[in-house]
């Protein structure tokens, strides 16, 4: 090849990295568009204070539709809930353990295992919903059956537990060492030294981790379409069938009629979703920037 | 001082971001000589060095105004490429920097992506690899790693690979801070005998280094060239009183 | 009283340490006991048979390597083409944080999403169907952010120098990632990769709507067909299927075999870092 040929050549890739980047923004946008687009569809045919107030999701009845949010809402938010219940103490006292009292040794055998917990894959969690949880929670509260709203917490907790320890094993790691010292210095003990210096200081890191478990729980499909039972009445407690958003998506997309009310309103629930998600994960990421300007 | 000028600049000004590194520069490097540049850590002298190279193209918080010149040729005219420039004007790394490729490789890819006729290539290898005193250490092993060497032999493979392009000029940042006494001397050793075909400019720290090396030195100081003339003049007479200092390990 | 409560502290930690690999062991025990006896050659390489309650999953493993397969395919050159721009072309300007930003944004996004835009996009504006090619497409887009940011990550693990060694015997800047930046950071990159992969392969929820199905007659015989794929399968063995119970041998194997193919993607990558740790 001779030089100019080169230059060519080089400036022809500069070019293709260059698109490979610019799609990146296009794709987001591409989903951000098709959501509104989809939504808006929807909206000409819906009224959106129906859609926000019906306290009714019933799409299937023919002469009277109902497209009301809530139900769904509640149940993703309650599910949530629950699972951030169960997750953030044991995420953050697992995190502290092994920032602060595990030793090397321990820490590269517990790594694995959190890194392993985080790799089975959703599905599979769900089945053990089925199989495991489920009957469990039917025998404890003595209910005819174990598909409800506590067991998408139980499981969800178990999923965004690599998450939340993770994230917030950096956060305590990263506190300054002269912190702890400081503290040891006016006599404090290493549990003093704990809860009232170094959680404290790695706060935003904590936020961020909980946001960024609490982020994949709301989006989570599988686990929740197959252990929540997905009844869409409005929820009562935790020992309530419930139907996420999610799982709504999945299970009424593959019925239903294209480009119908009843698909576009798929959408509609999606872009909900879309902007909760988008404003956890904002928030996580605000605290996490909170942290490097910290550091 | 001579006439013959390989390498210039005048009123050259660089900046990171907003500080000023190099301010106001004007040198004219003779052909075929050795140049030591000196001064004290952060005074600009490899970031002077680089400028030659057009290495601080990659980064683009870097801002260069004034003319380099190699030749009658403006570096950084904007119709001549990094490339070609990099051609003329090999560099030699602080620490050894050897790709992570085999002895052979190392010094094969720059000819390769120049447009070397490929059956010339074995020929100009072993070239430069006698040129660099490496030849006979490493004439059995050319297939082995390159970072199986030892330091000394690594940099002394840097400059093979230098110079197997045929450059015109030899810019060296350093070349012997990384590596103990006894390779250091077979560098230098090396460094003087490239000089009969080469322009060499050469960083260093080490005054003595500079003083059996070079035939003109350059003192810089805070982004300044506060001095510059034949490394006898610079050492033995020095006209400005940093310099003075400077030579005499005064400070720095 | 002090040592009391010093002990009621540790106890609470280490608890939770417990409770948290009780899940993992709990888990594996519960899959690998009742699972490991339902796998047997047949089940790995029959099809199914008398509507699913006997045979085995041959087309839904196979299902899965293929969309895998094109989810790499696409994926990999995509994202590492874009990891490059960032983290080798593009400074600190507008468009990159504008780009980072997206990156961030598109890995919260949850994959069911990515389902419906797989759907709107491929299967219906590009006609492509519910297809193996959709699907691997919707999947492919979804690994794309972990692709970038591991990319990204192992790229800037290579020194300057090396960079700065083939910019000096006059390599242009391609030339430079091609010969020189690429090949130091290749394991890094792969085991990225294989990561993500491991992740594409357990995903459901994105290929629901993209062309998955419960039940093929044979392997697909093209990339417009649909598939099989293994967590599918045991989403409809456990939830959909009319004798739930009677297949649950099944479900349990299928859910065995699933979890053992992402593990063993996951210990590739694991062997592949400790061994490039090893080598630094």
């Amino acid at each position: 090849m001779d030089f100019h040929q080169r230059q060519k050549t080089d400036n022809i890739f500069r070019k293709i990295f260059k698109i490979a980047g610019l799609l990146i923004i296009g794709i987001l946008g591409g989903i951000f568009l098709m959501l509104m687009y989809n939504s808006i569809a929807f909206f000409l045919h819906f009224k959106p204070a129906d859609f926000l107030t019906d306290t009714q999701w019933n799409p299937g009845n023919t002469s009277h539709a109902e497209f009301g949010i809530l139900p769904l809402l509640v149940s993703t938010c309650l599910v949530t809930a629950g699972a951030m219940i169960l997750a953030i103490p044991l995420g953050i006292c697992t995190a502290a353990f092994l920032s602060e009292f595990a030793s090397k040794r321990l820490q590269t055998i517990l790594k694995p295992i959190i890194e392993m917990l985080a790799a089975i894959p959703s599905v599979a969690i769900g089945f053990l919903g089925i199989v495991i949880v489920g009957p469990g929670i039917a025998k404890l509260f003595g209910i005819q059956s174990g598909l409800n709203a506590l067991n998408g917490s139980v499981l969800l907790a178990i999923m965004s537990l690599p998450t939340i320890i993770t994230v917030a094993e950096d956060a305590i790691h990263a506190v300054p060492l002269s912190y702890r010292e400081g503290s040891y210095a006016l006599g404090a003990n290493r549990w003093a030294t704990l809860f009232k210096i170094t959680l404290p200081a790695a706060l935003p890191g904590l936020i961020a981790a909980i946001m960024l478990g609490m982020g994949r729980a709301l989006g989570e499909t599988m686990t929740v379409l197959m252990a929540t039972g997905n009844v869409a009445a409005f929820p009562k407690g935790f020992l309530n069938s419930v139907k996420t958003i999610t799982a709504t998506i999945a299970i009424e997309m593959g019925e239903v009629p294209y480009q119908t009310t009843h698909y576009f309103a798929l959408f509609a629930i999606a872009a909900v979703l879309f902007i909760i998600t988008l404003a956890v994960n904002l928030l996580g990421e605000s605290a996490i920037n909170k942290v490097r300007k910290f550091q | 001082m001579t006439n013959n000028k390989k390498l210039s600049t005048e009123g050259l000004n660089l900046y990171f971001s907003e500080k000023h590194i190099l301010k106001d520069v004007a040198i004219g490097i003779p052909q075929n000589k050795i140049t030591a540049l000196i001064g004290p850590s952060g005074c600009g002298k490899t970031t002077l060095l680089r400028t030659f190279n057009r290495l601080h193209d990659l980064l683009d918080y870097v801002k260069i105004t004034g003319k380099v010149m190699i030749d009658d040729t403006n570096i950084y005219d904007p119709k001549i490429s990094a490339v070609e420039i990099r051609k003329r004007i090999g560099m030699v790394f602080q620490k050894p920097n050897p790709f992570p490729k085999n002895i052979y490789d190392n010094i094969a890819y720059g000819l390769k992506v120049n447009n070397t006729d490929p059956y010339r290539i074995p020929q100009l290898v072993e070239q430069s690899l006698r040129e660099s005193f490496l030849w006979d250490e490493v004439k059995d092993e050319l297939k082995k790693p390159a970072i199986q060497l030892s330091g000394g032999q690594q940099q002394r493979l840097c400059i093979a690979r230098a110079v197997a392009l045929r450059p015109e000029v030899i810019l060296m940042d350093e070349p012997c801070s990384a590596l103990d006494p006894f390779s250091s001397l077979k560098i230098e050793d090396l460094i003087r005998e490239l000089r009969k075909s080469y322009t060499v400019v050469i960083v260093t720290h080490n005054m003595q280094q500079a003083q059996r090396l070079s035939d003109y030195t350059a003192f810089m100081y805070l982004g300044q060239l506060i001095e510059f003339g034949t490394t006898k003049e610079i050492f033995n007479n020095p006209q400005h009183d940093l310099t003075k200092n400077y030579v005499t390990g005064h400070f720095g | 009283m002090k040592k009391f409560i010093n002990y009621l502290n540790w106890s609470m930690l280490a608890g939770s340490t417990i409770i948290v690999c009780l899940f993992l062991i709990v888990i594996l025990i519960e899959l690998f006991s009742k699972g490991l006896p339902a796998i047997t050659i047949d089940f790995i390489f029959k099809y199914p048979s008398e509507g699913m309650t006997k045979g085995g999953i041959f087309p839904a493993i196979i299902g899965t390597v293929l969309v895998t397969l094109l989810t790499t395919a696409f994926a990999v050159p995509f994202g590492i083409a874009c990891a490059i721009y960032l983290g080798e072309y593009a400074g600190n300007s507008r468009t990159t944080r504008l780009i980072r930003a997206a990156i961030r944004n598109l890995s919260g996004i949850p994959s069911i999403i990515y389902g419906l835009f797989g759907l709107a996009l491929f299967v219906q504006a590009m006609r492509l169907g519910t297809s193996l090619f959709s699907a691997g497409l919707t999947l492919g887009l979804l690994s794309l952010p972990y692709i970038i940011t591991t990319t990204e990550e192992s790229l800037k693990r290579v020194p300057t120098t090396t960079r700065e060694a083939a910019l000096a015997v006059g390599a242009t800047q391609f030339e430079m990632i091609k010969d020189v930046v690429l090949p130091v950071a290749l394991p890094d990159i792969l085991t990225g990769i294989v990561l993500t992969l491991s992740r594409a392969a357990g995903e459901t929820a994105p290929i629901l709507f993209t062309g998955v199905t419960f039940y093929t007659s044979g392997l697909p015989g093209s990339v417009t067909q649909e598939f099989m794929a293994l967590p599918y399968h045991l989403y409809i063995l456990s939830t959909q299927h009319q004798s739930v119970e009677q297949v649950r041998p099944l479900a349990y194997g299928t859910a065995v075999v699933l979890i053992s193919v992402v593990f063993i993607l996951n210990l590739v990558a694991f062997y592949m870092r400790y061994k490039r740790r090893r080598y630094d």
